[in-house]
């Protein structure tokens, strides 16, 4: 996919397609959403910047090695867990916080942790199945 | 646009009073198997470290599992719902007696298997992940065991085929792959009839959670559909339990895997099957049980003879010890298939000493390679002069398999056989007995070639062949190969002295399954 167009166009698209994953994200408690689809939204940014511009520069722009990534949302996943421990509750009964910010209130939840924990095991381990297929075919 | 808010009370489904702290032992193996694999592979790269946050890991896993032990002996079945919604609509996991005891022996064998790998899996392979998929293949495995809801049991099964999947090519040979895919075909094939199961008995009683499901399907009046969603849940787990006819897939797949791989491979992933065979066979669909003896009879029959006929034919020790395997699951099935307290008893017994023993006879093989350098019958020899503490430990091991006093085997089998003459099974008990005395001519021809014999099988009596090129010293073999070993038939002799201790817990389980009531108003509390 050696175009000009397409070279140009995709730093943009996967920069808001990320974003839009963001925002799936965070919606996804309330309205569609969640941690699983806006992974999969991500992935798809990388998968477009990766077929445009190759593959070492979405490692490049990913910091970190994509197993690293899908491990720490398990581990993050698990951690959120564990609050209601403390609290004689069930586990993965949700807490809330509301955090007043900036004159709107932010409800932080364990469940948005957990979330985001599922949000990096899927833009983990799907973008180095698509990292590692796409290697083989260059 | 604001959307309008509406205040809905949600405190009557949801668990208000305080849960003790005791209760998150339930779910502290799944966490901290989960936790421990997550941070394995954030260490992928450092391979020195690797083995010690898996033996870190496993070692709180079994003082967890123990504490879970004890905590459901003396308070009875435990449940825990998460998220703290009610059942049946929060996930429940709850832990009979049954349930602990098999998460317990799990996670002891996979902390033997952990030790024994630190030599055993070359440096680049623990890079590929030996570690994270050891320590989840424990997450699925311990999760099915505690598990109250049969979704729930479905994804847990999930995690563990996929881990099963990752350890099997390890090493990347084509004759992995080829194993790999045999494996790999015949699972999903299985797990594809159990979701289809699981979703046409939603559709029946329209409940996922297993004491709910036992309640329902009790005053269900029109057992038909019931009958043939027994049917269905038995070929799905018989599949993955490897019972006969549908257990051509084991011996094709199970000595392609590194041995400490196919060692826990044996030890957990057949069990798991017989498990599940348990669980819904007795607790949630006790009619389909009777409705099914028969025929559970017959395929536990046929397990067992072609089990240990097959071991008996083969010459390749591992083959060997996968048609040991199958024979094992015979026994289990016929204690399903006897279905009275005492044979329940003595097939929770069995798959408990099975997953010890299994894991221990892959290892014990894995040491007998490095001894001899060979697999072969026919080549392997004289390792009883080079290794005194390795025959004894064969012998108890081999002895034990075949469930020959005073080894935990025999009380297994001591209680299926009486409990299916107590039931009037006496074909169930007949087979046991014979698959025993076949067993037993099995293993004892595989001691009497690879430590009585001097050498090959050309070598004469009273001669003592030289060591087959590429075998190792018994000076040479690490601590990390005999430590496993050693505990594994310590496990399984002291078992075989004292068997009061498990009896009563096996026993404590049987009747756990077998009248639900207490698994049920563990999970619904005093709200039914």
């Amino acid at each position: 996919m050696n175009t000009l167009i397409f070279r140009t166009v995709a730093p943009y698209l996967s920069a808001l397609m990320m974003l839009f994953s963001v925002f799936v994200l965070l919606r996804g408690h309330n309205e569609p959403g969640g941690g699983f689809i806006g992974g999969l939204i991500a992935v798809s940014a990388f998968a477009i910047y990766g077929i445009a511009c190759g593959v070492s520069a979405v490692r490049r722009a990913m910091k970190f090695h994509p197993m690293s990534i899908a491990a720490s949302g398990l581990l993050l996943a698990v951690v959120s867990v564990l609050p209601s421990l403390f609290l004689g509750q069930p586990a993965m009964t949700s807490q809330w916080l509301a955090l007043p910010f900036l004159g709107t209130v932010i409800d932080l939840s364990t469940p948005l942790f957990f979330d985001i924990g599922v949000y990096l095991v899927v833009v983990g381990a799907i973008s180095s199945i698509a990292l590692s297929l796409e290697e083989r075919a260059d | 646009m604001a959307a309008t808010k509406t205040t809905v009370d949600i405190t009557a489904a949801m668990v208000t009073e305080a849960v003790p702290l005791a209760d998150w032992l339930l779910v502290a193996p799944v966490l901290l198997t989960m936790a421990g694999g997550a941070i394995s592979i954030i260490f992928r790269k450092k391979s020195a470290t690797q083995p010690w946050i898996a033996i870190t890991t496993i070692a709180l896993v079994i003082l967890s599992n123990i504490g879970l032990l004890n905590h459901v002996l003396t308070n009875g079945v435990v449940t825990m719902v998460m998220g703290s919604w009610l059942p049946p609509f929060g996930i429940a996991f709850t832990a009979d007696p049954l349930g602990a005891l098999l998460a317990l022996t799990a996670s002891v064998a996979t902390m033997c298997v952990a030790v024994f790998a630190m030599n055993s899996i070359a440096e680049n392979e623990r890079r590929y992940g030996f570690y994270p998929f050891l320590l989840m293949l424990l997450c699925g495995v311990t999760g099915s065991f505690l598990t109250g809801d049969i979704f729930n049991l479905y994804v847990w099964f999930e995690v563990l085929l996929i881990s099963s999947f990752g350890m099997q090519i390890l090493g990347n040979e084509k004759v992995q792959i080829d194993g790999a895919v045999k494996y790999a075909v015949l699972n999903l094939i299985a797990t594809t009839l159990f979701l289809a199961a699981t979703g046409l008995l939603y559709g029946l009683v329209g409940t996922l959670n297993m004491a709910d499901i036992a309640g329902k399907l009790k005053a269900f009046d029109n057992s038909g559909p019931m009958l043939g969603l027994a049917t269905l849940y038995f070929l799905a787990f018989a599949m993955k339990a490897a019972a006969f006819p549908v257990n051509f897939w084991l011996p094709a797949s199970y000595h392609t895997p590194r041995l400490v791989v196919a060692a826990i491979f044996a030890g957990l992933l057949t069990k798991v099957g017989v498990y599940a065979l348990l669980r819904v066979m007795l607790l949630l669909m006790p009619e389909g049980r009777d409705w099914l003896a028969s025929l559970i009879g017959i395929v536990a029959i046929a397990t067992m003879l072609t089990g240990s006929l097959g071991a008996l034919a083969q010459t390749d020790i591992r083959r060997l010890m996968a048609y040991l395997v199958i024979a094992g699951i015979g026994a289990m099935m016929a204690g399903i298939a006897v279905g009275n307290e005492v044979a329940v008893s003595g097939a929770i017994f069995y798959s408990m000493h099975s997953v010890l023993i299994m894991t221990a006879l892959y290892l014990l093989v894995a040491f007998m390679f490095q001894m001899s350098g060979t697999f072969s019958l026919r080549e392997i020899g004289g390792l009883y002069i080079r290794t005194p503490l390795g025959a004894g430990i064969g012998l108890i091991l081999l002895l034990a398999v075949a469930g020959l006093p005073p080894f935990s085997g025999f009380w297994a089998k001591l209680l299926l056989v009486a409990g299916a003459l107590e039931a009037g099974r006496g074909w169930v008990a007949a087979g046991i007995l014979v698959s025993g005395l076949f067993t037993t001519i099995a293993v004892g021809r595989l001691w009497i070639f690879a430590f009585w014999r001097g050498g090959n099988e050309h070598t004469v009596d009273g001669i003592q062949a030289l060591p087959i090129a590429g075998s190792s010293d018994a000076a040479d073999i690490s601590w990390s190969i005999w430590l496993p070993l050693i505990v594994l038939t310590a496990l399984i002799f002291v078992i075989g002295i004292l068997p009061e201790t498990m009896m009563s817990i096996t026993e404590n389980g049987a009747k756990t399954l077998i009248d639900p009531t207490a698994y049920i108003g563990s999970v619904f509390g005093g709200i039914r």
